[in-house]
Order: structure tokens, then C-alpha cells, then sequence
């Protein structure tokens, strides 16, 4: 069974740090990164910011979850190169002025996290999903943030938190 | 991951210039199956060409009545276009049953035709694997036949159907794991594609490919051919349709067996049946023979047993997988049913 790899066929250059400008929560940071410096490696051990959690590394738990110009993605699943001109919104961005933002307020109102790991990337993907504008139930609101998994099972507390903000009814 | 170098053009004849070039390059788009990919070693590019940056991300109106989608629309503003939502709501449907909201915000219409499939053994690069070890101008991982793990593995996710070669041996029973893939087969979409020799169509149904002896191929286009748009044509089936996916839970995960249903229907009759299935075989599954079953009858389940039959006919199971028959007969009758009946398919039923 194979468990090495073939040297390349064709040698690849030596690949020099590229300069780049991310802007993050309005700050501009001026990084030098390789290319394969992914958004959430570029964000946590480049600029600091460590409020952005990896749990897999693969797009399948939410944990990295960011706003990109109000959009949200996965931030394991993308370069940093890609994004130099881009608006990048993290958890640490989200409060205004000292004041929490209404999803991070409704959060603690709710208990909606146990170990908090995943919670930074729930509440920017709530975040999203109301910029999204595409919910009209409750049941919208849990497939809609079926991409953030919460190993804790905080999921009830969770619905009913963003329920709160976007004043959906869940019965209770 | 391997290193790279990385470029963005911003004209498609760049790009296609860049991909042509000596070096190992591929395009990246939204990155979500590449990356993906190239963390674990599968892919292995020392150049990536960014194509984000390329005039291709719009969404127009044909004279034909058809609409065409730039390969780098993302999937989730190709799901909620109003004249997506409007005339191909099984597009949207389908689009919108994949993934998680994050990766549809990334996911592009062309890297979606592209991702590759999610057998775990072509995923483990310990493990023998046809499909990624099978000699490609692409591949560093190329070094000939190694088997599949699959076959004789775990094989619960695999295929049914179009595994054999033409002499009837089995080298790769991986599935296609796009859910856009099997509504554009049902809707008949036509792949537009440039290259260094200029520009050409490709009707979705040769887009994709079976594995027969060269699993490695997963598609008909060239290593250095680009996608530009997808056209639909102006037939929607926006009145009778219906995208069923089976998986093991609800939400985030890919299919089991899905099947996307369009039907035109005059009355109680079917005049224009399209159908396609999905997580059942190398490339989106259609057999217009078992359509035409459809055309001239009235809707009913027993129409419909007849063409869940002839979809299938075939079919082979390796074991872990050998449920998906049965499963896709059921979820073909149970699909129509929904296609026909827009309160069932509200119900999700
Ligand atoms: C956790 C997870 C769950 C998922 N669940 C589902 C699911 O349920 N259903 C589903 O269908 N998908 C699912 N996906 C897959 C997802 O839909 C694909 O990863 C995505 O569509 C790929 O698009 P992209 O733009 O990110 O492609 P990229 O990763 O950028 O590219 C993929 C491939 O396409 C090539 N390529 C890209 N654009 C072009 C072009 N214009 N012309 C030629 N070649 C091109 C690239 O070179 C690359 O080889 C899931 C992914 C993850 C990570
Ligand atoms: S099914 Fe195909 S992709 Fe999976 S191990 Fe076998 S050859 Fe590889
Ligand atoms: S760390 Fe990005 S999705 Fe899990
Ligand atoms: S609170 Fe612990 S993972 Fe969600």
C-alpha cells in the first residue's frame, strides 16, 4: 500500500510570502503569507485574532464561520490570498461601541452554549442567515444553520436565541 | 498541503493561458472541494489560478425563453434568483439540499460540476484507490492500477449502476456527489466551455462519464478547458416537479439516492416526463426509455412502478450498498408522486 508520495514530476519554484492586506472588523492588517494559508490560519495565527474557532479544518462543523462582505463562509475552506480586497467580519467584530450585538445579547439570555466552542461561528452564521433574509419559520432557522454543529447539543437553546432576535414565534 | 504559487487574471483567455502553461495549475473557485482536497493530499497543484476575478458571475435571460448561469454565480445567489426560483424551482430545490448555507455562499455553478466524488478511500491516501492512483496528466498520485478500496471495503455510499467496463470487469464504483448535477440532467442543461481551441457546448449528459477501465477520468473536458456557463433550457417544469434526496440525516450530508423529477401534465396525464437519480452511479443517472413509460398515462402509482423498474434494470449491488435498489425504486415512485401533487411535496412527502 502506498504511503509515500511520488516526488513531482514538475519542481515547483520556490514560492515567496506574498504581501497582503486583510480587512478585519474595519482594521487593516498587513500580512506576509504563503499562498496556502488558509483565511481562518491567516486570522488566528497571523492577526491574532483567535475568537474564530477550527474544529475541522474540512467545512464540516461551522466552527470557522466568518462574514465575508456581510456574506458568511467557511474560513478553512478558502486562501487568505483570495480575500485581500474583501470586508471581513469576525466574532471579536460584531459588538459596536461596547455594546454586544442583538445575537450575542440573545445568546447569553438563553444559555445557548455549554463548552462554547462553536459559538463564535453560530453566532456570525446567525448573523448571515438574517442578513440572508431568507427565513420565514422556525424550521427555516434549523436548516438554515444545519452548516454549525454543536457538539455540546446546545441546538435547542441555540433556535431559540436567533428565534428571539428575528421574533419568530417557538411556541414556549 | 503541497505548496503552490497562485495567480488571478482577470480575462477568461488569461486564465486559459495560465492553465495551459508547464506547471501543474488548476482553477480555484470557491475552493470548497480543492482545498478540501489538498489538504489531504489528493490534489497536489503547484499553481492555482484564481478565477473569481472573471466576468462570469452573472445570471441572464436567453431570446429562447432559457436562462444562462456564469460558472462563478455561487450556488446559494443561483438558488435564490427570482427567475431561478420562478421557472426552475427543481434547480433550486436541488442547490439548496446541498451542503451547508457557508458552503453554498462559496460553492460556484462550475466548481460544483467538478467536485469530486467522496469515496473515503480515494480520500485516504493510504488506501488503494483506482480512481486516484490511475495515471493522469493532472496527477502526481498517478503511478497505475492499485485496485479500489471500496469494492471490497466498506462500500455503503457507493454505486449501482454503469460499474462495469465493456468486459465486464469493476475497477471504481464511486458516485457522483452533486445534487445541481442531477436537476441540470433532468432539466437537459447544455456546459459552455473554452479552451486554447476555442469554445464549444457540452450537453450535461456527456459531461460526466462512467468509470469503466479509467476511473481517473471523472469528465469529458480537457485539463485545461474552462467552464463559462450553464444554459438551461426554457423548459422549467416550474408546475410538476420535485427534488427527493435520501440520506442519513436531514440536513448537511450528501445523498444517498435522490431523484429529480420534471413532468408536464395535461389534466391527469403525463405528456413530458424527465427524470434523473443521484448517489447511484459515476455520473447522474437518466434513461429517457423509462420516461417515454410515462407519456399518455394518467399519474398514478401504478404507472409509476413500471419506470422505477426500467431506471434500474441493471443494477448491481456490492454488499454495503445493495439497499440503494431498493431505495431508489421507492424513492422514484414516492418522487412522482410528489412531482404531481404540490400539497405532498409542500409536506415534504
Ligand atoms: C462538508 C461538505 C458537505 C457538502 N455537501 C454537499 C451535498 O450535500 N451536495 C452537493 O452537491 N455538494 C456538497 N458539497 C460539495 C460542494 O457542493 C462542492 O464542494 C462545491 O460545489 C464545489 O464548488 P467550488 O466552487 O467550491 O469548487 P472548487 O473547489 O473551487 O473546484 C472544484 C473543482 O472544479 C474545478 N473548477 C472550478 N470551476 C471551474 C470552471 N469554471 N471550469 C472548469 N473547472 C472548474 C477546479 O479546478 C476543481 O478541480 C459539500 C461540501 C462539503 C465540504
Ligand atoms: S470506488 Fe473508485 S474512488 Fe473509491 S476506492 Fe474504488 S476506485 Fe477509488
Ligand atoms: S473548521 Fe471550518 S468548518 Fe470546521
Ligand atoms: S457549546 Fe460546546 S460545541 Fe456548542
Amino acid at each position: 500500500m502506498q504511503t509515500t508520495l511520488p516526488a513531482p514530476t514538475v519542481e515547483s519554484a520556490p514560492v515567496p510570502l506574498q504581501p497582503i492586506t486583510l480587512t478585519v472588523n474595519g482594521t487593516s492588517y498587513q500580512l506576509n503569507l504563503a499562498p496556502w494559508t488558509t483565511l481562518l490560519d491567516a486570522l488566528r495565527e497571523y492577526a491574532n485574532l483567535t475568537g474564530t474557532k477550527k474544529g475541522c479544518d474540512h467545512g464540516q462543523c461551522g466552527a470557522c464561520t466568518v462574514l465575508v462582505n456581510g456574506k458568511r463562509i467557511n474560513a478553512c475552506l478558502t486562501l487568505a490570498v483570495m480575500h485581500d480586497d474583501h470586508a471581513i467580519t469576525t466574532i471579536e467584530g460584531l459588538a459596536t461601541d461596547g455594546a454586544l450585538h442583538p445575537v450575542q445579547k440573545a445568546f447569553i439570555d438563553h444559555d445557548a452554549f455549554q463548552c462554547g466552542y462553536c459559538t463564535p461561528g453560530q453566532i456570525c452564521s446567525a448573523v448571515g442567515m438574517i442578513n440572508e433574509g431568507q427565513v420565514r419559520t422556525v424550521a427555516d432557522v434549523r436548516e438554515l444553520m444545519s452548516g454549525n454543529l454543536c457538539r455540546c447539543g446546545a441546538y435547542p437553546h441555540i433556535v431559540d436565541a436567533i428565534c428571539d432576535v428575528m421574533q419568530l414565534d417557538t411556541g414556549k | 498541503m503541497h505548496p503552490f504559487s497562485y495567480a488571478r487574471p482577470t480575462e477568461v483567455t488569461e486564465a486559459v493561458h495560465e492553465l495551459a502553461g508547464p506547471a501543474r495549475a488548476k482553477f480555484i473557485a470557491g475552493g470548497t472541494n480543492l482545498l478540501d482536497l489538498m489538504k489531504v493530499n489528493v490534489e497536489q497543484p503547484n499553481r492555482l489560478i484564481d478565477i473569481n476575478r472573471l466576468p462570469l458571475n452573472t445570471i441572464d435571460e436567453l431570446d429562447n425563453g432559457g436562462l444562462r448561469l456564469g460558472a462563478l454565480v455561487t450556488n446559494a445567489d443561483t438558488a435564490y434568483h427570482p427567475l431561478v426560483e420562478q421557472r426552475y424551482p427543481l434547480l433550486s430545490q436541488a442547490i439548496l439540499s446541498a451542503a451547508s448555507a457557508q458552503l453554498r455562499n462559496m460553492a460556484t455553478n462550475g466548481g460544483n460540476l467538478f467536485q469530486r466524488t467522496r469515496c473515503y478511500y480515494f480520500y485516504d491516501t493510504a488506501m488503494p484507490c483506482n480512481k486516484r492512483q490511475m495515471h493522469h496528466s493532472d496527477q502526481i498520485t498517478g503511478t497505475g492500477p492499485a485496485g479500489c478500496g471500496a469494492l471490497g471495503g466498506y462500500n455503503r455510499i457507493h454505486a449501482i449502476l454503469g460499474t462495469e467496463a465493456s468486459d465486464g470487469t469493476v475497477h471504481c464504483i464511486a458516485t457522483h456527489p452533486s445534487d445541481m448535477a442531477v436537476a441540470l440532467t433532468a432539466l437537459d442543461a447544455t456546459i459552455h466551455v473554452t479552451g486554447p481551441n476555442g469554445d464549444r457546448t457540452v450537453p450535461i449528459g456527456n459531461l460526466h462519464r462512467l468509470p469503466g477501465s479509467e476511473p481517473q477520468f471523472d469528465h469529458t473536458l480537457r485539463p485545461d478547458e474552462l467552464v463559462t456557463a450553464i444554459e438551461l433550457p426554457p423548459q422549467g417544469f416550474p408546475d410538476h416537479y420535485t427534488y427527493l434526496k435520501l440520506r442519513d440525516r436531514s440536513s448537511y450530508a450528501f445523498a444517498l439516492v435522490s431523484v429529480a423529477v420534471g413532468l408536464e401534465m395535461d389534466g391527469d396525464v403525463v405528456t413530458n416526463a424527465r427524470l434523473a437519480l443521484g448517489g447511484v452511479a459515476h455520473k447522474p443517472w437518466r434513461k429517457p426509455e423509462a420516461e417515454q413509460l410515462l407519456i399518455g398515462r394518467t399519474a398514478t402509482r401504478e404507472h409509476f412502478q413500471p419506470v422505477a423498474e426500467a431506471l434500474l434494470e441493471g443494477a448491481v449491488g456490492y454488499g454495503h450498498n445493495t439497499f440503494k435498489i431498493d431505495l431508489a425504486k421507492r424513492a422514484i415512485v414516492r418522487a412522482l408522486g410528489m412531482a404531481i401533487n404540490k400539497e405532498k411535496r409542500e409536506e415534504g412527502e
